[in-house]
């Protein structure tokens, strides 16, 4: 073990991670200075992440014992403390960031999180935008700063609070050389202001590591070694290599950088003349020229969106040109045209494999689009040449990076292709693997003659190109052999000539540390009150942006209250209807002109059989068949008994029954007209009196209008309350709680009041749509009844809180509660069935349920005309849901990842 | 020909991709089996146990007779209150029928004097007041004909009814509520299994793979359309048979074969709504919140939840051209009443050409956005 020098800021001992069966860290102890800046190098997915998020508590460990400033992270009382000493920015540019936020707004969120006054707040950020240049970009929306500002925003955010303990992890990945040397330039401008910072930093950039005080270099969850990286490198040419040569356990393989360039007759394979893609006013390509010969190695060298992939989707003919054009064989390349296809193959930069496919399965999936005609032999050939066999029958999505790597580039020539165009082929690949695929790269250009167009960002693999060309902002800044470049810009290395390159494109500006602020007061002790308002705020504007989750949340209640309210009628009337009269008698006559007079029943053509009856009633033409038989008239006349048959459609059992009643009572109805004009004194026995409260006329209306809002107000509420955590989480961003001060409740109860107040204001739009557009006239009070509402909305979010709490991704929270708000509503809280109808165990589900309340409640004032008396009961109900189901989701919320 | 060679594979890696998904099988597997069951025989569409209360001011042996006549399963025990208090109780949600006997009513009606029995009903509650109150006449009515009867008060009405509930002669809702749940099933799952995979395959960059390929736009919709109507096809006519027929004991009077044969057109139309829902939103959660949107309407105003006879005319017009609406009737036709081809064709027809105008609608706009 190296000796650590004085003042150790972190001690791991005995760490070990696991994610399910997978391990990510083995048994892993390490001490690291303070003060230092501390790197930790290693290819993705050798637990570099898993570490960084553990010490800066983002992490939950799992086992092992971790201290961090004096004390052990996960005492819960101890990472409460430190907190606000520690800024973490994760992996992926801008992954805690808010897209829908402007940079300002995102560095005043943060502020607001360690409870900076305004006056402070302006100060610091002005302070850190103009060091680090944003100043300019302060109103753009975070999502369309490019990677380098976006990485600029990140670290600003992360300094805000003048953190003891910086983390950073992979701060330059996909960021271009220009960039990353200005973005380290800050952050030693940083650290001699702040000489008692320490910061940590991983990164899959070995020839970074020369600058860092001190390295950790890791490998599949151990560590290969620690210490300053002098001792690291040794003899070795280059920290790289050296750290191969760790992995390797003595001396790595290395593939020879140069090969010989291949003959150069016949026309060229790829040309483009003033290639030119515009996406609006973002010209993402602008005038792009180059010319590839056959067998030549061609690389693309530039930072993430600077239009790379873009050039390369107009080659492969997925993007269409806007200017410009682009020949493949001296043929213009034409998204239509399929046979030029068959001449190419791509590899797009994420792994474009089918995970739930089996390796066999991928190759034979591709094999049958191009129509090879020996498939079997094609794929067992790649198998042998690329390595797969022992992984045959494994699912693509448990390959290991370097081997999906290798499947890809298997999938992508398995139909011969002439031409091979590589988008970013060995992002996150480790060293070796990537050597083992250039080998395989430069076999297919020399031997099989393939024409192969390459991007990348690694300046090794740029070396290695026959020809290199640095892109930048969409234009070509230079072409030419790697040896040509550096010779005209009198560089060593490839990575300066670039920079230089760039220097002359882009004068660069200047780098300055953010002015320590003089300090203003800083508030006493941050409030929690004021951590949840800086969440409700930053939710607001982010809802307020989001044009679909808008939509959804103001014009979902209106579009699904006129479908029901429209839709879901009980009213039946003017049904067909169709009789078969054998008596034709004036009293069957009679009869048939009682039915037709009601406004229930219209006529259709008279029946001439009972079968035909029976044939009208399966074809839907009817619902109902009256049969009057032979005699009706005469028996009738003669006092004597007889019957009339209905036949009623009963196939849907609500209409049946409904019709049933219809005739019934119209038959009644028949029977005393027919006494009184009979003379006969008749006098009915006794008399039954239906009287419908509440809504005399029994329209549907009157009681669904009402009724509605309780299961609207549960669904679309709980469904977005829901998506926004589970979107936090799925994005990232839920990291920022993770590590901040912010307490589970503070973060919840934040996000949750401006749902709160949409849901409120859903409320109201639905009231006023039951009273103007369906005219249902509130006749109770309206005070008890918006206090009511008011209580079930918190309810209701609160319980779309809790769904999100228990599932990982917006879809899944999307269906979950959506199923789980809507199901239980339907059934117990008396919207089809009145709660006093339920059975024994439905009905106690109906009274834990906020919607029985809430619909009682709503029915109650609107159609019942009640006040504050009689719905006490329901409001004091409806006050407790809030508070007991906020309650169950912040207990059940993770304050850190697994 | 390649082409269609083409299809089938990509159609086939559809469903080997589907078997790997266990939350979507789960939902497969819920949405075919437990869901339909719950919904089913959860909740009775008609009269079931119902609440009712009586303010017997009378007293007689005529009323406390009247009172003894309601059975569960269609009413609750008669609960005895005291009278004047109905309405309040009423407010509260305690009784949807409260039957007031007023005094002196047995006397009364030996007088022939036509004494009046009033019944509050609780008219915000539609699925039960229409139909409860004419069951509430009708077994007073008769109670009070036994009476008179026994009484010597004979009326003589002289024509009698025979109400006849044809295809359903039991009046059985879970047959009902069975078949229209499985048809929603069919719909949400269909949508949303197509839906996800164009998404999954856009959100995994999979989709320009693809497009690099000889394979055109249009292959890859067709490739998810077939295989993802064949999953939900295959799981619906499992469902029939051994859900519906075996755990449900529901009764199918048509063919089966022309069930699922309905079933299958009706699949061009909701894959289509998949692929238009996953063609305009930008993410898979974009895509729950539309789906919820669109679906649930669609489902609402087809005729399974209520008659379509109660929609105003004005959206009984507009519904025609909802394909949703063709399948529930050419589906009820078929599994209530025992229909044939032949009186289903029109249904079939409107299905045929609304699916391939939708179908055609959203393969256009896919298209359109991946240029």
């Amino acid at each position: 073990m190296t000796r650590v020098p004085e003042g150790s800021v972190i001690q791991i001992r005995n760490v070990v991670h696991r994610y399910g069966k997978q391990l990510a860290l083995e048994d892993l102890s390490l001490e690291l200075p303070a003060g230092k800046l501390i790197g930790f190098i290693g290819p993705d997915g050798v637990g570099k992440s898993t570490l960084l998020g553990l010490i800066t508590g983002a992490k939950k460990l799992q086992s092992g014992t971790l201290e961090v400033m004096g004390g052990a992270i996960d005492d819960v009382a101890h990472r409460q403390r430190i907190c606000p000493a520690i800024a973490f920015m994760p992996q992926g540019l801008g992954r805690n960031l808010y897209a829908e936020l402007s940079v300002r707004e995102n560095l005043e969120f943060f502020s607001r999180l360690f409870g900076q006054g305004a006056q402070d707040r302006d100060a610091r950020i002005k302070a850190l935008l103009t060091a680090t240049g944003l100043l300019p970009f302060a109103d753009r929306l975070m999502g369309r700063l490019s990677g380098g500002m976006k990485q600029k925003l990140g670290l600003c955010c992360a300094l805000i609070h003048d953190p003891k303990l910086l983390v950073l992890d992979e701060p330059t990945t996909g960021v271009d050389p220009l960039a990353r040397r200005q973005f380290w330039a800050l952050i030693a401008e940083i650290r001699r202001q702040s000489p008692a910072l320490t910061v940590l930093v991983s990164t899959a950039y070995m020839e970074e590591a020369q600058s860092f005080d001190w390295i950790v270099a890791m490998d599949e969850g151990h560590i290969l070694f620690e210490g300053p990286p002098r001792r690291l490198q040794g003899g070795a040419q280059d920290i790289e290599l050296a750290y191969r040569q760790l992995q390797a356990q003595g001396a790595a393989e290395v593939v020879p950088v140069k090969t010989p360039a291949p003959d150069n007759d016949g026309p060229p394979v790829i040309v483009a003349r003033g290639l030119t893609r515009r996406f609006g006013d973002f010209t993402a390509v602008d005038n792009v020229d180059f010319s590839i010969n056959r067998g030549e190695i061609f690389g693309f060298l530039g930072s993430n969106g600077c239009g790379k992939s873009t050039t390369m989707k107009m080659l492969t003919g997925l993007l269409p040109v806007s200017s410009g054009d682009a020949h493949l064989f001296g043929k213009t390349i034409d998204a239509r045209n399929r046979k030029l296809r068959h001449q190419i193959g791509y590899m797009s930069q994420a792994f474009s494999l089918y995970s739930e496919l089996t390796v066999w399965q991928n190759l034979q999936l591709h094999a049958r689009v191009f129509a090879i005609r020996d498939v079997e032999q094609r794929i067992v050939e790649l198998s042998d040449a690329f390595g797969l066999n022992a992984y045959r029958d494994t699912l693509a999505a448990a390959l290991p990076l370097g081997i999906k790597q290798r499947l890809s580039l298997a999938v992508a020539v398995i139909h011969r292709p002439q031409v091979l165009i590589l988008d970013e082929p060995t992002s996150g690949v480790d060293p070796q693997a990537r050597d083992a695929f250039w080998a395989l790269l430069i076999d297919l250009s020399r031997k099989d003659g393939v024409t192969i167009f390459v991007s990348t960002h690694f300046m090794r693999e740029a070396e290695r190109c026959d020809r290199v060309s640095f892109m930048h902002a969409g234009r070509v800044l230079a072409e030419g052999t790697p040896d040509d470049l550096m010779a005209s810009r009198s560089a060593t290395t490839l990575e300066e000539a670039f920079i230089d390159i760039l220097q002359e494109a882009e004068p660069p500006q200047q780098v300055v540390a953010p002015q320590k602020t003089a300090r203003i007061e800083v508030s006493e002790h941050p409030s929690g009150f004021t951590r949840m308002l800086a969440y409700a705020r930053r939710e607001t504007v982010e809802i307020l942006r989001d044009r679909v989750r808008l939509a959804f949340a103001f014009m979902g209640s209106v579009i699904l209250m006129l479908v029901f309210c429209f839709g879901i009628t009980l009213d039946i009337d003017a049904l067909d209807f169709a009789v078969l009269d054998l008596s034709q008698s004036p009293e069957s006559r009679a009869y048939i002109s009682e039915i037709e007079g009601s406004r229930y029943f219209n006529a259709t053509a008279p029946l001439s059989s009972a079968s035909e009856g029976r044939k009208r009633l399966i074809a839907g033409d009817v619902s109902l068949v009256v049969e009057l038989p032979p005699d009706f008239g005469r028996k009738l006349r003669a006092g004597e008994d007889t019957e009339v048959l209905a036949t009623v459609d009963g196939a849907i059992p609500f209409k049946g029954e409904t019709v049933e009643g219809y005739v019934a009572g119209l038959h009644q109805t028949f029977l005393d007209t027919q006494a009184r004009e009979s003379g006969v004194s008749f006098s009915q026995i006794a008399q039954i009196e239906p009287r419908f409260r509440y809504n005399q006329s029994f329209e549907s209306i009157t009681a669904m209008a009402p009724a509605m809002p309780a299961i609207l107000l549960i669904m679309l509420p709980a469904v977005l309350m829901a998506v926004s955590v589970a979107r936090e989480r799925e994005l990232g961003s839920v990291t920022n709680f993770y590590v901040t001060p912010t307490t589970r409740l503070e973060f919840l109860v934040g996000k949750q009041l401006p749902y709160i107040v949409i849901a409120f204001v859903n409320f109201l739009i639905l009231t006023w749509m039951t009273i103007v557009v369906f005219g249902v006239p509130l006749k109770g009070n309206p005070v008890p009844l918006a206090v009511g509402a008011l209580l079930y909305v918190w309810a209701t979010t609160s319980y779309g809180l809790v769904i999100a709490t228990m599932t990982s991704s917006q879809v899944a929270a999307t269906f979950a509660t959506a199923i789980a708000s809507v199901v239980p509503t339907i059934q117990f809280s008396g919207l089809l069935q009145p709660v006093s109808t339920l059975e024994g165990g439905a009905q106690t589900i109906g009274s834990l349920w906020p919607a029985s309340y809430f619909l009682h409640l709503n029915v109650g004032s609107f159609a019942k005309g009640l006040g504050w008396e009689a719905l006490s009961s329901d409001i004091l109900a409806l006050a407790c849901f809030g508070p007991v189901l906020t309650g169950i989701a912040v207990l059940s919320l993770r304050a850190q990842e697994k | 020909m390649q082409r269609l060679v083409i299809i089938f594979w990509l159609g086939l890696k559809e469903i080997i991709s589907l078997r790997h998904d266990w939350v979507m099988m789960a939902l497969l597997v819920w949405s075919f089996t437990l869901a339909p069951v719950m919904e089913a025989t959860g909740v009775a569409n008609s009269v079931n146990n119902a609440s009712i209360a009586f303010a017997d001011e009378d007293n007689s042996p005529l009323s406390r007779a009247l009172a003894t006549a309601f059975f569960p399963p269609e009413f609750q025990p008669v609960v005895q209150i005291a009278p004047g208090t109905g309405p309040d109780l009423m407010d509260q949600g305690k009784f949807l029928f409260v039957v007031a006997v007023p005094p002196g009513f047995e006397k009364d009606l030996r007088a022939g004097r036509g004494p009046e029995i009033q019944v509050l009903i609780d008219a915000t509650a539609m699925e039960q007041a229409g139909i409860g109150a004419s069951y509430i006449s009708s077994i007073l009515g008769t109670e009070i004909s036994r009476f008179a009867a026994g009484a010597d008060l004979t009326e003589n009405t002289g024509v009698g009814l025979i109400l006849q509930s044809a295809f359903n002669p039991n009046r059985d809702t879970v047959r009902f509520a069975g078949i229209v749940a499985l048809i929603g099933q069919i719909m949400w799952l269909t949508t949303i299994l197509t839906g996800a995979a164009m998404i999954r395959e856009r959100e995994h960059g999979t989709i320009e793979h693809l497009l690099a390929m000889p394979i055109a736009p249009f292959d890859i919709a067709v490739a998810k359309i077939w295989s993802n109507a064949a999953v939900v096809l295959m799981a619906a006519a499992l469902s029939l048979t051994f859900v519906m027929q075996g755990a449900l004991g529901i009764e199918i009077a048509g063919s089966k074969t022309l069930f699922l044969f309905g079933t299958a057109l009706f699949l061009f139309t909701a894959t289509a709504m998949g692929v238009f829902l996953a063609t305009i939103a930008r993410s898979m959660a974009q895509f729950a919140l539309l789906v919820m949107l669109v679906v649930l309407p669609m489902l609402m105003l087809s005729g399974g939840e209520t008659p379509v006879e109660g929609q105003p005319p004005w959206l009984q017009a507009g519904t025609l051209f909802l394909p949703s609406r063709h399948y529930m009737a050419a589906s009820q036709a078929v599994v209530f009443k025992g229909a044939g081809f032949d009186v289903i064709w029109p249904e079939l027809l409107w299905m045929g050409v609304l699916g391939a105008l939708l179908l055609s609608a959203s393969l256009v706009l896919f298209r359109r956005s991946v240029d």
